[in-house]
């Protein structure tokens, strides 16, 4: 069978009206990731005879007639969240022979929705970076074009989704590892409220900016995917204790008098011309469905990418102090160069002396940060941006730069420092590669983003533009 | 010229809840066999999460209470980052610059008040053992005790001497019991003690307005006992420095039982960059204060009060008073035999004499069983007046020599005329009775 197009949707439609087994859908994603993962490398680690045995017993249980959101459904997860008796990495050579004791929340939630776990996907290593090339596994291509990046820190999840090889991947964003490689993939990246979705099981990078999203092909189903992974979690004392809405039952409502913010700090002149045409071409289209374009303002944008250099790698430097050497089997000698450069940055920023000019102010920053948003979302319901300034770029070009890698996450990083959510969807081409568009909503309201992007894809359905592989 | 020790001391209580401070492993770790009692979180495995527990945080709220600390409205944890092979995470949960208490204050016997610095809340790490094991020495981790809740109490310096330190601790273990949130036993390592101590030229306490450029750290001590022996060395040790001229060293020092001494363990150049930071995993605090008062009411009488209010209401003496609040127990047993007591006109003097004096086993015997047994003990047989009449006569006349004392103004005999009595009599009488008629014989 042929993985192209399939939607977790369409699947789901086929498993329960027989028309397709769970373990022909498997084999046929297996068979994806044999053809094509060679050049992509987009996995780190296929679990081949657990997923068909678990799509073996997921067949029975549709027999039975049991029904589950995911039941029978192949995915693969980052390779940041630890799974049971599975080899969890996060793409580092401290971890290369790590295997976990247990699962996180979200993996749980996924596999107790009858979810087939395919594998474990490239990242950049630690989740450091924006390129997909800092793995210690070697970077993940771009599937549209193989000379290219899929973006970072989630490299091979989106790649997967892209390229058929899953019908969806989990990521994790930072300052925007899941937005970023959404818009240079052509594919549907959610990065929930912080708190929205439970952090537990999935190694900290920098804890008070980590949210746990996930790619898919089409919004719609995204919003069945946050429908299992949403809500409060024992585990993680900072998701709270708020109702999960039904993502889907206003999906299809419409924008008609929504009102849409575009934050003029996130078109300056910086930005490649061909992206901007493809966002203002989305507001028009918004406009003539009813909905309100308004411009607005958010003041503190340019110091956004500072505060989050400081936070992150302070918090960074803390979460990577416990791989000593002493256990998990590698010494610390096994860390690339940016997870050093990171812990010393965090560290430097931390010391005594230091802390008041850096570390304190970065904060008093962030609550400048968020005072932005509220007042923005005083007058509008969502913001409407572009995920990145510029095009996917070559691998390699970036790579001798940190500084310009950092400048990637321009657009991004503020979403993170906030805690609001993110929403990038697929906007269209420019010279074959797929530019994303971005969403930013209240917190906690991520069912209006859905509702935006599901009006935009069904007048535009860019993800049907598969890559040529 | 005259040195006063100046004290400052910073002790560390283990709280004895059902579970851990950040997971749900069982705190009960003593004598267990080692990484039974683990789980993710207090391995510090990647991915792990804490999440605090709140009976923790409400037994330190309400030491911080009992210490008459003001209790932080807004708080929240910190990382404090160091590396030590017993630290799973590489930081420690810990409270940085928001305490859940602060400026609280014990008072002692002398009067003077101790001032409480801080009360905070954090996690203890694993422990090690270095060991030989096939002829290899090696490092032993158990990880049954990383993240079992720990409250650290810090004081001022307002210690002058090792006999207020004692005193305090004392005052503090018995706080923490009455509390119930720890059992603040010493040979379980319930109690940790670490004692800051300097040497003040000055010729009046109440001149000390500096503090001295130094201080001596002693850690690894046990019990009040060597609390107080190791405090008394290191001021000797001080002033012998300071007689010389020179200024001791700012150090960290461990005690020895053995030796009876300490030895240096660590020279401190300058503070530990801990690199503090607000702890992400754990959403700050906001504690209401109807919720402070909520924690308030369900504190205890404590020692104090409960010493004075039973010198007031049951006419005790300080000294019974003092041995009866000693631990709550023993107070609660004798005020329910006082108020049993009530009923079969025993008095709460009595009950106090018989606890204090025959060391009852409170366990064993119920406060009613306790004041039925005073009753029968009190119990007096009647006796026929004209019965007691002929022995009293019988007895004075087999007893001239003494009837001649008493006579001639040795009064002090007739106790021994009335011992006499009562042998004939061979029961148990109101003893005041037969002395009356005693008396009235020998003045007849």
């Amino acid at each position: 069978m042929d993985t192209k197009n399939l939607t977790i949707t369409e699947a789901r439609r086929k498993l329960d009206a027989k028309e397709l087994s769970s373990t022909e859908l498997t084999s046929a994603y297996l068979s994806q990731i044999e053809k094509y993962d060679a050049e992509l490398n987009a996995f780190i680690t296929v679990t081949r005879d657990e997923a068909l045995k678990t799509a073996e017993s997921a067949d029975k249980k549709i027999a039975d007639g049991l029904t589950l959101p995911l039941l029978g459904i192949p995915i693969a997860l980052k390779d940041i969240f630890v799974t049971k008796d599975t080899k969890t990495t996060a793409a580092s050579n401290v971890l290369k022979d790590y295997i976990p004791q247990f699962d996180g929340t979200v993996v749980s939630k996924l596999k107790d929705a009858g979810a087939i776990i395919l594998g474990k996907t490239n990242l950049d290593a630690w989740a450091h970076g924006s390129s997909g090339e800092n793995s210690d596994f070697g970077p993940t291509r771009n599937p549209y074009n193989t000379d290219y990046v899929p973006g970072g820190s989630s490299s091979g999840s989106p790649a997967a989704v892209a390229a058929n090889m899953a019908l969806m991947a989990t990521g994790t964003d930072t300052g925007g590892s899941i937005r970023l490689p959404a818009s240079f993939t052509n594919t549907v990246g959610l990065k929930p409220t912080y708190g929205r979705v439970s952090r537990y099981g999935v190694i900290a990078m920098a804890s008070s900016l980590d949210s746990i999203g996930h790619f898919t092909k089409t919004v719609e189903d995204n919003a069945h995917v946050l429908q299992i992974t949403a809500g409060k979690d024992e585990y993680d004392g900072t998701t709270p204790n708020k109702e999960v809405p039904d993502y889907l039952s206003n999906i299809k409502a419409g924008v008609k008098g929504l009102k849409i913010g575009v934050p003029k700090e996130y078109f300056d002149k910086g930005l490649d011309p061909k992206i901007n045409e493809i966002i203002q071409n989305a507001l028009k289209f918004y406009e003539s469905q009813g909905a309100e374009i308004i411009d607005v303002s958010l003041p503190h944008t340019q110091y956004a990418i500072e505060v989050y250099y400081i936070i992150q790698t302070a918090e960074v430097s803390s979460n990577l102090a416990r791989y000593t050497g002493i256990r998990y089997g590698s010494t610390r000698q096994n860390f690339g160069d940016e997870a050093k450069r990171r812990i010393m940055l965090g560290t430097y920023v931390l010391s005594a002396g230091y802390y008041d000019a850096y570390y304190k102010k970065a904060l008093q920053v962030r609550t400048l940060l968020k005072q932005d948003f509220e007042e923005a979302f005083k007058t509008v319901d969502v913001l409407l941006t572009p995920a990145s300034p510029s095009l996917p770029f070559k691998i390699g070009a970036k790579s001798d730069d940190p500084l310009e890698m950092y400048l990637s996450d321009i657009l991004t990083v503020h979403a993170n420092l906030v805690g609001v959510p993110g929403l990038v969807f697929p906007g269209g081409f420019v010279d074959g590669l797929p530019v994303g568009i971005q969403l930013l909503g209240k917190h906690f309201d991520e069912a209006t983003l859905y509702k935006t992007a599901y009006t935009f894809e069904q007048a535009n359905p860019f993800w049907k533009e598969t890559p040529n592989l | 010229m005259k040195y006063v020790p100046i004290i400052g001391l910073e002790t560390h209580i283990e709280l004895s809840t059902e579970s851990k401070m950040f997971c749900g492993c069982s705190a009960n770790y003593f004598g267990q066999k080692p990484n039974t009692h683990t789980c993710p979180v207090c391995l510090g495995l990647p991915g792990a999460l804490p999440v605090a527990n709140k009976i923790a945080i409400e037994s330190c709220i309400k030491i911080a209470l009992a210490l008459n600390c003001t209790i932080a409205n807004i708080s929240k944890f910190d990382r404090k980052n160091y590396f030590y092979p017993d630290l799973p995470k590489g930081y420690q949960i810990s409270q940085y610059d928001m305490p859940f208490g602060e400026h609280g204050w014990i008072e002692l016997s002398n009067g003077r008040k101790i001032g409480i610095t801080r009360v905070h809340m954090e996690e203890d790490t694993g422990k090690l053992t270095h060991a030989e094991v096939d002829g290899q020495k090696v490092s032993l981790i158990d990880f049954n005790r990383s993240s079992v809740p720990l409250v650290e109490i810090v004081t001022d310096p307002d210690f002058h001497d090792a006999l207020e330190v004692k005193e305090y601790l004392q005052k503090l273990q018995q706080i923490v019991r009455y509390l119930g949130v720890s059992n603040a036993d010493m040979e379980k390592g319930d109690m940790r003690l670490e004692p800051n101590i300097s040497v003040a030229k000055t010729t009046d306490k109440k001149e000390i307005s500096t503090l001295p450029p130094y201080k001596v750290e002693v850690k690894n001590i046990n019990s009040f006992r060597f609390v107080e022996k190791a405090i008394n060395f290191e001021v000797k040790r001080h002033i012998e420095i300071l007689e010389k001229g020179d200024t001791p060293i700012q150090e960290t020092r461990g005690w020895n039982e053995n030796k009876n001494n300490t030895f240096s363990q660590r020279v401190k150049e300058e503070a530990n960059d801990y690199r503090y930071f607000p702890e992400p995993d754990i959403p700050p605090f906001r504690f209401e204060n109807s919720y402070i008062e909520e924690l308030k009411k369900q504190i205890p009488e404590l020692p104090d009060l409960k010493t004075s209010r039973f010198i007031s209401d049951y006419s005790l003496s300080d000294y019974d008073a003092e041995i009866l609040t000693r631990e709550k127990n023993l107070a609660d047993y004798f005020e329910e035999a006082v108020a049993v007591g009530k009923d079969h006109d025993v008095s709460s003097k009595q009950i106090a004499n018989i606890i204090i004096n025959k060391k009852i086993d409170i366990t064993q015997v119920l406060p009613a069983s306790l004041v039925k047994q005073i009753v029968e003990e009190n119990k007096v047989e009647s006796i026929d007046e004209s019965e007691l009449n002929t022995l009293i006569s019988e007895v004075l006349k087999e007893h001239e020599k003494a009837v001649q004392d008493f006579k001639s103004g040795k009064e002090s005999v007739i106790m021994f005329l009335l011992g006499q009595v009562m042998r004939k009599l061979g029961k148990k009488v109101d003893t005041q009775l037969v002395l009356a008629q005693i008396k009235s014989h020998l003045q007849a």
